[in-house]
């Protein structure tokens, strides 16, 4: 099967309901992380333990849905058993495929593991062809996760370049810097998405109501102060607004999610393999919504892709459980550029 | 240990960049890194210049190495990538996968520099058989996890810490300071020329936080190892790097040389360097801290 017809859905699954949700409600792929640092979503009560492990890969393959393990964060100098443990695990596991970022423990896994499906993280900031094959040389990697900062015509740019299959992601939670280039985190609270698997972790993160409103702080420092009939969303640096030459705005990034629902035809014609869709730290009433707009609107683009119109009611159920309840195309189509 | 300096992380005007580099032939350093890695619309310099300024940069004697840029998204990204790792004379600093293929694929020695991913000996391994000859740790790396990197480094291997300068922390697509003058990034008019070390912002109290330097944001606060140097050596760091500022850049280099070559102590240095600092100073990353932190307190400060 060329890619083009096979174009996968690959959902998110922070826990055991969200994984099996997802599987019930159409994903091909369901990926997940095990229970600590080794993945980039590194919250507490998030991910799963050997045995909700070993159940969602089971329920997922009665169904036919594949397993992706997220081992994206890179092994800390001294901790390096930590990462090589899972990727062990995995294999015991029976995981369809493993995420990886970090060169060296793609190195490993290749070496120890030759069968085993090797896909390039995100967090891996491969933004051209060059890098890409770089890990396909070496490590033999199938597929690569592009950052959200790449046009739709710099992505065809890549797809033609490379014998590597390519996923973008589609909706969710929009990462305005390139993954895995970001230590914006690390510089505030210690904790970064590269050596912790988080970014603005929880426990940094300090409420405060005051005269002037409600405050957010980071490990201290002030993100953002809500007027009363604001919302105020989750402190995430980046999303704060902040003062430039005296003008008070959102210096680096509004909060958006990111919703590609009517660029599908392209991505499909130009040979896209996967669509992902962000949220493992979601809940799973958010998993189900998304899942099923997004297998309803696949299927409805491969079936006629010349006729394909986006439902207006997928984007009210999107819009519904969207970050920041606005949408934007991010960099795919750059209004910015 | 050595001393360099990095590439100008910012946006200079054409005759300030050559003037600059004529200071740097004569400043008391060893090792030039020079290009542009930030961004691919800055053009005052093209790639012919760079050249040129690095022929210029070899006769005075220095180390001169040819950085690649951190984000290359197009072809003709690419193209000026080819032409830096093809060059054929000079060594090139690597800063991201694509030109740590071209170089391993030429089997050109070359340096993995700070925006390569190096957190484990696994991956300095790795990399060590690709050709490179030298390391640039990521600048959060706290010097315990470097430690634990010296410790099986490879063999000739050499291992360089970004020491001084307004942090490059992030990358993106998108472009801050076109951002802030409500400008799309493909017509920015070049604002970030205005702004020779970055652009601070502020938290809503006022406190300098970040610096917006095109599509890289920096921390705001100046990160300063010059009271780490013992450190430093005690670690088995081989390069100190300073990373470029607009003004007094030769005389923090002069400071840092000569801390280093025991003609004045850490202490006096940090003491001068406190007034050519353009911001506070930060330090936290080495650590194991919060990067914005800072520990060593210069004595100007109790002043």
């Amino acid at each position: 099967m060329s890619p083009k017809a096979s174009l996968e859905l690959v959902c998110p699954a922070g826990n055991l309901p969200a994984l099996k949700i997802a599987v019930d409600n159409g994903a091909d792929c369901v990926y997940m992380g095990f229970k600590d640092n080794t993945n980039a979503r590194a919250f507490a009560g998030l991910n799963f333990d050997p045995a909700s492990a070993r159940e969602g890969v089971r329920y997922a393959h009665a169904k036919g849905a594949k397993v992706l393990l997220a081992l994206n964060t890179f092994p800390q100098s001294d901790k390096w058993e930590r990462w090589q443990g899972a990727v062990d695990n995995a294999v015991e596991l029976g995981i369809d495929a493993i995420i990886l970022a970090d060169p060296g423990l793609m190195r490993y896994a290749a070496r120890t593991y030759p069968n085993l499906r090797l896909h390039l993280s995100v967090q891996g900031s491969a933004t051209n062809y060059e890098a890409i094959n770089f890990y396909h040389e070496h490590f033999g990697v199938q597929r690569a996760v592009i950052p959200r900062v790449l046009s739709l015509a710099q992505v065809e740019q890549v797809v033609k370049n490379t014998p590597v299959e390519i996923e973008l992601f589609g909706f969710g939670g929009l990462c305005v810097m390139v993954e895995g280039r970001c230590a914006l985190s690390s510089y505030a609270t210690g904790e970064s998405p590269n050596t912790c698997g988080v970014c603005s972790p929880a426990k940094a993160v300090r409420w405060q109501q005051t005269p002037e409103g409600l405050e957010s702080r980071l490990n201290g420092v002030l993100l953002d102060r809500y007027g009363k009939d604001e919302n105020a969303g989750y402190p995430t640096l980046c999303k704060g607004r902040f003062e430039v030459n005296n003008e008070t705005y959102y210096a680096i990034e509004e909060p958006t999610s990111l919703n590609t629902l009517e660029m599908l035809p392209e991505m499909i014609a130009m040979g896209i393999a996967a669509i992902k869709i962000e949220g493992r730290q979601r809940s799973p009433a958010y998993v189900e919504q998304v899942t099923k707009v997004w297998r309803a609107a696949i299927d409805s683009a491969k079936r006629a892709p010349q006729s394909y119109n986006v439902n207006p009611a997928w984007m009210a159920q999107l819009n519904k459980v969207a970050e920041g309840q606005q949408n934007t195309l991010g960099a795919y189509n750059r209004p910015w550029k | 240990m050595k001393l360099a300096l990095g590439p100008i992380l910012y946006y200079w005007e054409r005759e300030a960049t050559f003037s600059f580099y004529d200071e740097i032939a004569a400043a008391p350093v060893d090792i030039v890194y020079l290009g542009e890695t930030v961004c691919s619309r800055r053009h005052t310099l093209r790639t012919e210049d760079w050249f040129e300024v690095a022929d210029k940069l070899a006769a005075a004697g220095k180390e001169v190495v040819l950085s690649t840029q951190a984000l290359i998204e197009s072809e003709s990204d690419l193209k000026t990538l080819r032409r830096l790792t093809g060059n054929g004379k000079f060594m090139v600093e690597a800063n991201d996968m694509g030109a740590v293929h071209q170089l391993s694929a030429a089997k050109v020695p070359f340096v993995a520099g700070p925006h390569i991913n190096t957190y484990n000996p696994q991956t300095l391994e790795l990399l060590n058989e690709l050709g490179a000859k030298r390391w640039v740790m990521p600048v959060e790396m706290s010097r315990e996890a470097l430690s634990h990197m010296q410790a099986t480094r490879p063999a000739g291997m050499e291992t360089e810490v970004f020491a001084y300068g307004r942090l490059p922390l992030a990358f993106s697509a998108r472009c801050f300071t076109a951002r802030h003058y409500n400008l799309p990034k493909d017509d920015c008019q070049f604002r970030c020329m205005d702004y020779p070390n970055g652009l601070t912002l502020n938290t809503r109290e006022g406190q300098p936080f970040l610096a917006l330097n095109g599509i890289q944001t920096m921390s705001a606060s100046i990160y300063n190892l010059i009271g780490e140097l013992d450190s430093m050596r005690a670690t088995g760091v081989d390069v100190v790097r300073v990373s470029p500022q607009a003004f007094h850049t030769p005389k923090i280099l002069k400071l840092f040389r000569d801390a280093l070559d025991g003609r004045t102590t850490a202490q006096a240095a940090a003491q001068q360097m406190t007034k050519l600092m353009f911001d506070q100073a930060c330090d936290g990353y080495w650590h194991g801290k919060p990067g914005i932190e800072q520990s060593y307190l210069a004595p100007a400060e109790n002043e």
